[in-house]
């Protein structure tokens, strides 16, 4: 077996060097009866070559977005990854190194966590950020918890923009706590305003959440909403799915946001059929303590010269047990790093030409669809993605292009199953990866199945 | 002796990325929006006004910026890395190469199922292995990590109680346990109270069944325990547990130990997560991601939460929501949502292809290796270091710091000085219940040849504190691109951004 | 001369009046080491006895400190939050926690003074 260097020598002379007659007397503490005699009933050990043939076997039956025309968006956007970024990651150092706990060693992912957390924080306007999350979903749960604690009070008001499987997520986390989740039923046109979002507010909300764009692609300016929250001793919490969108739409922090819980995603890391991803997490500084997640602090060393450590830490789990800000340990490292050296390849010119690149496309795209017939493109606003409502059902004819080998987009049943208002709706997201000749032939199925 | 640049050989210093910035500079070059179409912004009133601040570098520099970085980080593939508790075994480039198949890195979780059905094959056969290895009927595949695996777990209980009738109010945690346990309990509503430890270091047996009572939802043991030892007594605890109505949660962190040799669903174990990057080889990344899949038994399968691949009359089918769950299978009642989308696909891709590659023998070999491995630390080191408990150990033994008493040397000037002799340091201060703890794990990625090694290194550092020799235990690191840190400082006065106009001149003058 | 009370927790309240200053003890605070940051509850807070009414971190410990007595803070010594180090300076001086308005001054008869707090913390060490 190619990764065990022990030969049967060694093991006969260290067994020896143990007094122990046979590897059996070293699990004594184990009852017989539950001591497996022989190997389970799986597979015995394969080559390399053999298991890259399963796998690429597996691989072969999906249909991947680089080999169609891809539309889909929804929380999760194929965007081009530049070749240094997935390279570096790949550096034995950054890639199987271990939580930064020894800071004399780890002073590369310390710095690079550093530099994340500030990109991190410029982008959404926010004044700290921490390491990262698990993604964006569990971290707009994260938030809807901290806000809870910072309020000292335990309702939650969910808009009927934010993802589904956000609201799903945070309803789960509150499941057994003492929060109550009031979520808003979807809203694809974008009708929700500050003013009837702050009337749900009452003396005991601790938050309102807003994503922005929303799920269908609207984008709005949350200002006065803020406001309104702050008003009534609330917080305001803003979901990003498409950090892209930031380098183009105001920042939440610019909008009074208190938290912003986004996904880092688009940036550096490959569609992955959804995971693992990168939740990204700023706040106001004076929340900082309510927290959840590592935090990467300046500091210097005994000679006087910079470096980092893992700081704040009392707020965690290893430290303060139950009392903790969350139960988080294993984060998302090396998605993080992956987010931020494709973020510091792109630089200021390079991610806000990304951000106008993509709203161009889209654009172009929508305006084509809703000349179609049958094709209504229902956004007032959007960045790179918004939704149509189509005069058949979405679902039938994304299966229909699927068959002809284009990915059309999400059809809002997938995520609002049994809700006939939005049967019809279709999700589309075009990025800068998607070409003419994809819009053409999108449009060309379309005419043809509608 | 210093150079004029700081810089020591091999070893560069490396400003922020924000002090390389050449203002409009950029390595990745896309085409001009302007050029392809020229409309009005549909961004309505929430378009961006001001500047983000982000630096601009060209592709050399940010290459250089990272690859230095790199050389500041200790790895598992350069070294020794004897993390108690945390299994740093190696981590194959085979892994690697399959997650970035464009057929399984590049396809998005909700693309029309017909088309991702090599997907969900392979989370069904990852899952298969998993429930196969543990001996248990039932698996949620989406938590993220061990820490989202735990709740996912007590979530899974908290739901089969309530469905009984009562959710209860108290877990019981061992003093030994990870943090993780008992903020995963608070996050799930529990009261959490601990269990005492014998001087074996194992859960007191007899202590546990007099906190036992009708209002104990669940114990979370991990087995075998973060002294490193098998609880020897596991059959009998979670027999005591279910005769008053409550469940067992174990933490699985430790699995490398058992893999192939104990099946957790033969102790009566009814939920435990599996650390995908610990056990089954996919790379810990400097701090994740993860991902913790959990093993249910038939009292909580019913529960597992949503979403789940199942054989259906099409193929693979993906249950996403309540209702189909329920015309699925007429109990299921899942307990909601853990993540967004399906899991970490990812990470899953990783460890199938660990596990196919090992197979079922060479699992079983890895983790008897792995045994040995500790198993002979303990035995070339225990007339010089102090361990805590009597052996045999499981895949990692605990010392403490009795054999550092009056030398003046602590457990942590002990690590210092090993990462001067190029080791990264065991786990420190962990488990709590022994006194300047010292827990290491080699794994069974490393062979006889470092394992003595490492032996003569920790042998002649032992004699040297012993011999009152403290001055290098006191200044080390001394080989390292940082010394030791002030952590008091930057946790006084948290730095944690960049802000522009604080040059590195002016902070250290500060 | 205002009396000093120090209490098993190691917490010690002054009092001046109905109103007791309350804070670690020089001992607590050697046992922490470098404190790095003390969070207080606002003025307007009320506690029981035996409830947590601070919590002082180090960078590696939290410790939960509990109210001595019944009472309201009526003042909690921002200083420390940009001085955090007061803690380990002056223990039992400028490194005082909060003040807190006293409901029963009788509860303080239960606490060490000084002297059966020395004697009790040597039989700590």
């Amino acid at each position: 077996m190619r990764y065990l260097p022990l030969t049967d020598d060694d093991r006969q002379e260290m067994l020896a060097a143990i007094g122990a007659p046979n590897i059996e007397a070293l699990y004594k503490d184990v009852a017989q009866e539950v001591l497996l005699d022989k190997p389970v009933d799986l597979p015995t050990t394969k080559g390399e070559m053999e298991v890259e043939q399963i796998i690429a076997g597996l691989a072969a039956k999906n249909l991947g977005a680089g080999a169609a025309p891809f539309f889909l968006g929804a929380g999760n956007y194929s965007h081009h990854i530049p070749a240094s970024a997935d390279h570096l990651i790949q550096r034995s150092e950054f890639l199987t190194s271990y939580t930064p706990y020894q800071p004399e060693v780890s002073q590369g992912t310390l710095q690079a966590l550093f530099e994340f957390q500030t990109q991190v924080a410029m982008i959404t306007g926010m004044e700290v950020a921490n390491a990262s999350l698990y993604d964006g979903a569990t971290g707009t749960a994260e938030a809807a918890m901290m806000a809870c604690r910072v309020t000292r009070r335990n309702k939650v008001i969910i808009s009927g923009g934010l993802h589904p499987h956000y609201s799903e997520v945070t309803a789960t986390n509150a499941k057994f706590l003492d929060l109550k989740i009031v979520t808003n039923p979807a809203d694809p046109e974008g009708l929700e305003n500050s003013e009837s979002l702050a009337a749900q507010i009452d003396d005991d909300t601790a938050c309102v959440i807003v994503q922005n764009p929303s799920f269908f692609g609207q984008v709005r300016n949350h200002s006065q909403l803020a406001e309104a929250c702050h008003e009534k001793g609330a917080l305001l919490v803003v979901v990003v799915t498409e950090i892209v969108s930031l380098g183009a739409v105001m920042a939440p922090g610019d909008m009074g946001a208190d938290i912003v819980a986004a996904e880092g995603q688009s940036i550096g890391n490959a569609l992955n059929f959804g995971g693992p991803h990168v939740g990204l997490f700023a706040v106001r500084e004076k929340h900082l303590r309510q927290m959840p997640g590592r935090l990467a602090g300046e500091t210097e060393d005994i000679e006087g010269k910079r470096g980092w450590v893992l700081t704040l830490s009392t707020r965690e789990q290893h430290i303060r047990r139950e009392k903790a800000t969350s139960n988080i340990c294993t984060n998302s490292g090396l998605c993080a790093l992956a987010f931020s050296i494709h973020m510091t390849l792109l630089g200021e010119a390079g991610f806000t030409r990304l951000a106008h690149l993509n709203h161009a496309k889209a654009i172009e795209l929508a305006d084509r669809l809703d000349a179609l017939s049958g094709v209504d493109v229902i956004n007032d606003t959007f960045f790179n993605e918004f939704t149509v409502r189509l005069s058949k059902p979405a679902a039938d004819i994304v299966d229909r292009l699927a068959a002809q080998g284009i990915l059309a987009g999400v059809p809002a049943s997938r995520l609002y199953p049994g809700n006939d208002d939005l049967e019809n709706l279709l999700i589309l997201a075009v990025t800068e990866t998607v070409t003419p000749s994809d819009m053409d032939r999108l449009i060309d199925a379309l005419e043809g199945v509608l | 002796m210093s150079t004029v640049t700081g810089n020591r050989g091999l070893q560069l210093e490396e400003k922020l990325i924000f002090e390389l910035n050449s203002p409009g500079m950029t390595a990745v070059d896309l085409p001009n929006p302007h050029e392809i179409t020229n409309v009005e912004s549909r961004l309505g009133n929430a378009a961006r006004k001001n500047p983000i601040g982000l630096p601009g570098l060209s592709e050399p520099q940010v290459v250089r910026h990272y690859l230095r970085l790199s050389q500041k980080n200790f790895a598992i593939d350069g070294g020794l890395y004897p993390l108690g508790s945390c299994t740093m075994k190696h981590n194959p480039r085979l892994n690697e190469k399959m997650a970035r198949l464009p057929g399984l890195a590049d396809i998005h979780p909700l693309q029309p199922k017909s088309t991702v059905q090599g997907a969900f094959e392979l989370m069904d056969m990852t899952a298969h292995w998993l429930k196969t290895l543990t001996g248990m009927p039932a698996i949620a595949m989406s938590p993220a990590a061990g820490a989202h695996g735990e709740l996912c777990g007590l979530m899974s209980i908290r739901a089969a109680l309530e469905a009984r009738g009562d959710a209860r109010s108290r877990v019981l945690v061992p003093e030994s346990a990870h943090g993780t346990n008992p903020a995963s309990a608070h996050m799930c509503g529990y009261q959490v109270e601990t269990i005492p430890a014998t001087d074996q270091g194992r859960v007191d047996l007899a202590a546990l069944k007099g906190m036992l009572g009708d209002d104990v939802a669940a114990i979370m043991v991990t087995n075998p325990n973060t002294c490193g030892l098998f609880e020897d007594e596991i059959i009998e605890m979670t027999k005591a547990v279910h005769d008053i109505g409550g469940l067992v949660y174990c933490d699985g962190a430790n699995f490398n130990a058992i893999v192939g040799r104990v099946r957790p669903g033969d102790l009566g174990i009814d939920a435990m997560h599996l650390n995908l990057h610990k056990t089954f080889s996919t790379p810990h990344g400097g701090g994740g991601p993860g991902a913790g899949p959990v093993v249910l038994s038939e009292a909580l399968a019913a529960f597992a939460p949503l979403p789940y691949v199942v054989h259906g009359k099409d193929g693979f089918d993906l249950i996403e929501q309540a209702d189909d769950a329920a015309e699925f299978s007429s109990d299921a009642k899942p307990y909601g949502r853990m993540k967004g989308f399906h899991g970490q696909f990812g990470v899953f891709v990783r460890a199938l292809s660990y596990m196919l590659s090992m197979g079922s023998d060479g699992l079983r070999q890895a983790s008897s290796d792995a045994v040995l491995n500790a198993n002979y630390l303990m035995a070339k080191l225990s007339d010089l270091l102090t361990v805590s408990y009597d052996g045999p150990c499981m895949h990692e033994v605990l010392f403490d710091d009795r054999f550092l008493k009056d030398t003046d040397v602590t457990t942590l000037d002990f690590a210092k000085a090993m990462i001067d002799e190029g080791f990264h340091p065991m786990t420190m201060y962990f488990p709590l219940v022994v006194h300047g703890a010292l827990l290491m794990e080699p794994t069974e990625t490393e062979g006889k040849e470092t394992l003595d090694e490492f032996v003569d290194v920790i042998r002649a550092l032992a004699e040297k504190a012993q011999s009152g020799n403290t001055q290098d235990f006191k200044a080390a690191p001394r080989y390292t691109p940082r010394r030791r840190l002030d952590e008091t400082k930057a946790a006084r006065n948290p730095v944690l951004v960049w802000s522009p106009g604080r040059a590195p001149e002016l902070q250290a003058a500060e | 001369m205002a009396t000093v009370k120090f209490t098993e927790e190691h917490e010690w309240i002054s009092m001046d009046g109905d109103v007791g200053t309350v804070g670690i003890s020089d001992y607590a605070q050697g046992q922490l080491g470098d404190v790095v940051y003390v969070e207080v509850r606002e003025a307007g807070a009320s506690f029981n006895k035996g409830e947590e009414a601070a919590v002082v971190e180090s960078v590696k410990a939290a410790s939960e400190v509990y109210a001595p007595v019944d009472g309201e803070i009526v003042e909690a010594n921002k200083a420390l939050e940009d001085n955090p180090a007061a803690v380990n300076t002056d223990a039992e001086g400028d490194g005082w926690f909060y003040k807190i308005k006293v409901t029963n001054v009788s509860d303080l008869d239960g606490l060490m003074d000084e002297a059966a707090y020395k004697a009790y913390v040597a039989e700590l060490d």
